[in-house]
């Protein structure tokens, strides 16, 4: 492996950033997924802390507004017993211009173990994992429209949950995958577990024009697309996209593409329906829908705990533990 | 790998443990926890000869204290424990005992359970070497004069005490 992908892996193909799920092998994938597993076990104890990282410090840099993801990476690092920093970026030193490159130099002297890193532009965790002195971890928590693979392996682990092993599943993903790196990395992680059919569902203004080299079917028509599949992923609509005149409306959308009980019944009996949230009722999913039997986005908010607790374990178990 | 102790011996130490174990629970039934894997087979094998309810089973990987130097050990299990063990009366097996520190793993885990009420601790080899102030309850057989190297239970069934794969 080469390129940006190779500097998330060590020679001998152990996870010590996670950066993409791009080129993320299944074993790899398999065994984050697995580790999760045994983290959701850990959740259900009347104590959820697990000792485990006591004594290391993660530093949340988040050069970009994020609540939910923050609080899930908070949670996570608390329960394995990490003390968490968090820099809310924007707020402070690189508004006074300083560089993403002294940013980090500082904080590495602040002795940090793991960085998990939000940033608008693409690439930005990349730019880190590859200057960061060695034994400290770096996590994507999303980078532009690039990648949020943190979010791609706790949908994996929610299919697999549900539907089983993606390999024999039909997933179609619906709405705008152009400007969603949750959707990229879904696709990435999807094709690295051998999902055989990956379909993507929306207007012509809101696919990207890449989707066919990377094995993806495009459908206009949602009827069409929704037709058989075992999971149904919704993304959300960013209401900036309306104002940049991609779409027309809220209301347009919602007719075209908004998942409704009657389009939902198009897919197999017990599809799931996931959302990475928030969602935006009458706009990408109906209510009915949203909280009726099929649709699992709460099931997806716990598995990410147990993602994020996995993935911190893993990639400071690579820097910091030596041998598996 | 080879036989440290055969499966006629591994078998003779086990009816000893469990002799000493019906002995020391003569008026009521301990909650039986087998620490995964070797351990929660010698609890399952105990259980079913003392007619007991099977045994919950906890996986220490979480709670180890050598995640510096030797990193993430998974097991690829989940806890299989009761939500709370509040005043419980546990019988804590394991299969080999060495420096203890396994054992202050799984007695970690059992805390986060609750307040147990009492803790006793079955082994069904001992082969020495403590580096904390651990001693087992019930004891299946020494092997500490023996100065054994590094071993582990094959199992379910039958169970053998081999040497590790690479030796």
């Amino acid at each position: 492996m080469h390129g940006p992908a190779a500097l998330q892996l060590t020679p001998d193909g152990r996870l010590k950033h996670l950066l993409t799920t791009e080129g993320l092998p299944k074993s790899l994938i398999t065994e984050l997924l697995d580790t999760a597993e045994t983290f959701l076990s850990s959740q259900g104890q009347p104590v959820k802390k697990v000792p485990l990282l006591r004594g290391k410090t993660v530093v949340n840099l988040f050069f970009e507004n994020s609540t939910r993801t923050r609080t899930t990476f908070d949670i996570a690092a608390h329960r394995l017993s990490a003390d968490v920093v968090t820099l809310d970026i924007r707020t402070s030193s690189a508004s006074k211009g300083e560089t993403l490159f002294d940013t980090l130099k500082n904080l590495e002297a602040m002795q940090a173990d793991l960085f998990v890193v939000r940033h608008s532009a693409g690439g930005a965790p990349f730019f880190i994992a590859d200057r960061v002195t060695p034994n400290i971890a770096v996590i994507n928590a999303g980078d532009g429209t690039h990648a949020h693979p943190t979010q791609a392996l706790l949908d994996l682990m929610t299919i697999r949950k549900h539907k089983g092993d993606p390999a024999n599943l039909s997933v179609a993903i619906i709405g705008d995958l152009k400007h969603s790196r949750v959707a990229r990395s879904l696709i990435h992680g999807l094709r690295g577990m051998g999902c055989p059919d990956i379909r993507a569902i929306g207007p012509g203004t809101l696919l990207p024009s890449d989707l066919g080299h990377l094995g993806v079917h495009t459908f206009h028509n949602i009827d069409d697309g929704l037709r058989d599949v075992d999971v149904v992923v919704l993304l959300r609509l960013q209401k900036e996209r309306m104002t940049s005149a991609l779409l027309p409306s809220e209301r347009e959308f919602f007719n075209l593409y908004g998942m409704t009980e009657s389009r939902l019944a198009l897919a197999k009996d017990n599809a799931i329906v996931m959302h990475p949230g928030p969602i935006n009722r009458g706009v990408e999913i109906a209510n009915e829908v949203a909280d009726g039997p099929q649709a699992v986005i709460l099931d997806q908010v716990t598995n990410g705990i147990a993602i994020r607790m996995a993935v911190m374990a893993m990639t400071l178990s690579t820097q910091q533990g030596g041998h598996s | 790998m080879h036989e440290i102790r055969s499966q006629q011996a591994t078998e003779a130490a086990l009816q000893n443990l469990i002799s000493q174990v019906r002995n020391g629970y003569a008026d009521s039934a301990p909650l039986v926890v087998g620490i995964h894997t070797g351990g929660a087979w010698v609890a399952t094998r105990l259980c079913e000869a003392l007619e007991w309810e099977e045994p919950a089973t906890l996986d220490i990987s979480l709670y180890r204290d050598d995640f510096e130097t030797s990193g993430l050990k998974r097991s690829g299990t989940t806890n299989r424990m009761p939500q709370q063990l509040n005043g419980e009366n546990i019988l804590l097996i394991d299969d080999v005992l060495f420096t203890g520190r396994t054992i202050r793993a799984a007695l970690n885990v059992l805390f986060d359970y609750g307040r147990p009420g009492a803790i006793n601790l079955g082994i069904l080899f001992d082969r020495g070497g403590r580096e904390l102030p651990i001693e087992p309850t019930f004891l299946g057989e020494s092997l500490g004069e023996e100065g054994v190297g590094r071993c582990k239970l094959v199992g379910p069934e039958p169970l053998v005490l081999m040497t590790p794969d690479s030796e």
